[in-house]
């Protein structure tokens, strides 16, 4: 409830008064469905619904409380449409995308180049591209008595999850927070046991700031030493809350609603940045875009020295055909990426934990959305 | 009028016996389909698993039976079922030394000692356990048993330690081990080992019941001369169906452990993995080398039930003179 009354101050001063109102109050299991009309009507001014259709996607689980959240804001303005997303992981999206049995793919990567090529064959006169649609930060979650506002660095964050640091008084952490009374016990360092986007993006961001501290490759695969491991995100979150000493990664809005205490980065900047949305958004706006076209996959910059700039981010895509969508679902998809990127949509799912485009980026993805054939 | 009768009854057997000879051709046909068709399905998951192994055989850097990374997705493609073996034929075991005797136990319980009014609601009681879905087993491990693992850990640590295997190498860390992982299994095959022995230990002959107290058995001599002797294949096979769960079981697994790539005898500390625990976890992320890798490991597993159950027919037919049921 408190998140969903924020959510509403927040979008009633950016003026999508009408739609998150309604969203809200489905939301909350309102009564909004006995007069279709009052909710329906001035939603469609922010949703234009286009021809109704029946939408599928599948993939990245990372994103689908934030397709949930649309799908729900859409399904009360357009009558007759219906969005099923089937969160099987990305790999499994970009399979079945690949095999032309769902209109979009959410995944927590960018296409390989072999998933291109066979993505044409279902696209048949264009191609399978790449719209960051979802944004999120990685909280670096932890549990420590009498530890509050606790700093880390990229050496040594690899350090604690690589087992080459072991104590919570190390030096190496004690350096980072000379005031903070850090006990002599051993970390308890918890990663994802399944593959998953979130220990990628971790591991990316590990390889470009750890100075070597972080030996392996960045992979959707766990590749540290040592450490327990747990399934998902509820997972590792469940563990933090109920080992002492422990520490791990999750989502945001894993760290909110289980709410446990985010470390603060220490990036180069003149201070640490602490885990916000508004922070991780800086880092979006300072995004290149790596793809070509109307691609538009993102390199982020992991390494930032900007200040307040969060730069353990994670961004996932709806995988799409630049041209060749197939026509009956067409209007549909363009329709529903349209609201997902506008204001309404993107601060809809900020009130999630996701954190909102900023306005440069969502604007190219608009354009893109409207280019698609 | 003398050889009217006959012919009408003759008429009628001649009836009778065609439609009983419809429906008997109908009904031997319909078993002899299901069996074909069972035989099919086996072949058919057989063969699509042995397919899909060797596509991934050719894209592993590693030994598929040695290496204990699984990384099949990686530039350089490494994986093995080498502690995925290990992880669960050891979670098993565990599972069955603390469940089949607990399962006996309750089954003469329930069919030699309790009083008929408390046995009925008691065998219906053993008996819904087996109805909750394995995630819920998985969140009371994860959730409840885990913290609450935590003195026995340590007191089997201190006593038992030099066991090497009962021995704790990781202070502080929650016991999200095969050990847990094992005890979760055994509370899951419960049940079916329960009811399976309690069937068969009813069927035990009553006259060889009578005839050892007669002889002036106590009740538990009794039981041990003429109730368990006649029980043991039906034991046996109850165990090998209540294994096959243990070997297979997924979701409870995965939400219990804390799987990792090492091998390590130490059973109470976190690590390990089982096949269906790896499968459920990678599958959803995995890209095309790992979904076919993952199916060469699901199709191990298959090979090692089949074994399973191989060995539980051959100790039952070894048996079957003692068994007393021919």
């Amino acid at each position: 409830m408190k998140l969903q009354r924020n959510g509403r101050s927040k979008a009633l001063a950016i003026g999508a008064m009408a739609l998150v109102g309604s969203l809200s109050l489905a939301a909350c299991g309102s009564d909004d469905n006995a007069d279709p009309k009052a909710s329906g009507a001035p939603s469609a001014a922010a949703i234009a619904c286009g021809k109704a259709g029946q939408l599928l996607g599948a993939g990245s689980t990372a994103q689908g409380n934030a397709i949930d959240t649309w799908k729900v804001a859409f399904g009360n303005a357009c009558a007759g449409s219906t969005i099923t997303y089937s969160g099987g992981g990305s790999g499994a999206g970009v399979q079945q995308f690949n095999q032309g049995k769902v209109a979009f793919a959410g995944s927590d990567s960018a296409l390989k180049e072999a998933d291109v090529t066979a993505s044409k064959e279902i696209c048949k006169t264009g191609q399978g591209i790449n719209l960051p649609l979802v944004a999120g930060l990685i909280s670096v979650i932890y549990n420590v008595d009498g530890v509050d506002n606790l700093v880390l660095d990229g050496p040594a964050i690899a350090g604690i999850f690589d087992s080459k640091i072991v104590k919570w008084n190390d030096p190496a952490i004690a350096k980072l927070n000379p005031t903070a009374k850090l006990p002599d016990a051993e970390i308890q360092a918890v990663h994802r046991s399944d593959d998953s986007g979130t220990t990628e993006n971790l591991t990316k961001y590990l390889e470009k700031t750890s100075g070597g501290a972080w030996p392996y490759k960045a992979s959707k695969t766990w590749a540290g030493k040592g450490g327990q491991s747990a399934a998902q995100s509820a997972g590792v979150s469940a563990q933090v809350k109920q080992v002492p000493n422990s520490i791990s990664y999750a989502e945001l809005s894993f760290a909110q609603t289980n709410n446990l205490k985010s470390a603060a980065i220490a990036t180069g900047a003149s201070k640490p940045v602490e885990a916000t949305a508004a922070n991780a958004a800086a880092t979006f706006a300072k995004a290149k875009i790596a793809g070509t076209g109307s691609d538009l996959a993102l390199t982020l910059d992991y390494a930032t020295k900007e200040e307040g700039s969060y730069p353990l981010v994670l961004v996932t895509y709806e995988i799409v055909c630049d041209k060749g969508n197939k026509a009956e679902t067409l209007d549909t998809l363009k329709s529903f990426l349209t609201y997902a990127v506008s204001d309404a949509g993107q601060q809809a799912i900020g009130t999630k934990g996701y954190v909102p485009l900023p306005k440069e980026l969502s604007e190219k993805v608009k354009t893109a959305v409207t280019a698609l054939a | 009028m003398t050889s009217s009768p006959p012919v009408a009854s003759g008429g009628r057997a001649r009836r009778g016996r065609s439609d009983s000879r419809r429906g008997d051709s109908i009904f031997f046909n319909l078993s002899r389909g299901s069996g074909v068709l069972l035989l099919v399905i086996m072949a058919a998951i057989a063969g699509f698993l042995t397919y899909r192994s060797f596509l991934s055989f050719g894209h592993n850097e590693g030994n598929f039976f040695t290496t204990f990374e699984w990384l099949p997705d990686a530039p350089v493609p490494t994986f093995g079922i080498a502690v995925l073996v290990f992880g669960t034929i050891a979670s098993s075991i565990i599972a069955m030394v603390i469940a089949v005797p607990v399962a006996v136990g309750v089954a003469l319980f329930i069919s030699h000692y309790a009083p008929r009014r408390i046995a009925q609601p008691f065998a219906y009681l053993v008996d819904l356990l087996a109805a909750v879905p394995s995630i819920v087993y998985g969140l009371w491990g994860a959730l409840f048993l885990v913290p609450h693992m935590s003195g026995l850990t340590s007191w089997m640590d201190e006593y038992l330690g030099w066991t090497y295997i009962f021995d704790s190498t990781k202070t502080g860390a929650a016991p999200r081990s095969l050990f847990t992982v094992g005890i979760v299994l055994a509370i899951m095959i419960l049940p079916i080992i329960t009811a399976v022995s309690r069937e068969v230990f009813k069927q035990a002959p009553r006259m060889h019941e009578e005839a050892a107290l007669a002889l002036g058995a106590t009740r538990w001599e009794m039981i041990r001369t003429a109730v368990l002797p006649f029980g043991r294949p039906g034991v046996i096979s109850a165990s090998m169906l209540g294994l096959g769960r243990a070997l297979g079981e997924t979701i409870a697994v995965a939400t219990v452990l804390s799987s990792s790539p090492v091998l390590s005898l130490h059973l109470m500390d976190p690590g390990g993995g089982t096949f269906a625990q790896n499968i459920a976890l990678r599958f959803g992320e995995a890209g095309e080398n790992g979904r076919n890798a993952l199916m060469a490991s699901g199709l191990v597993l298959f090979v090692i039930t089949l074994l399973v159950n191989g060995a539980a027919r051959m100790i039952i037919a070894r048996r079957k003179e003692y068994s007393g049921a021919n």
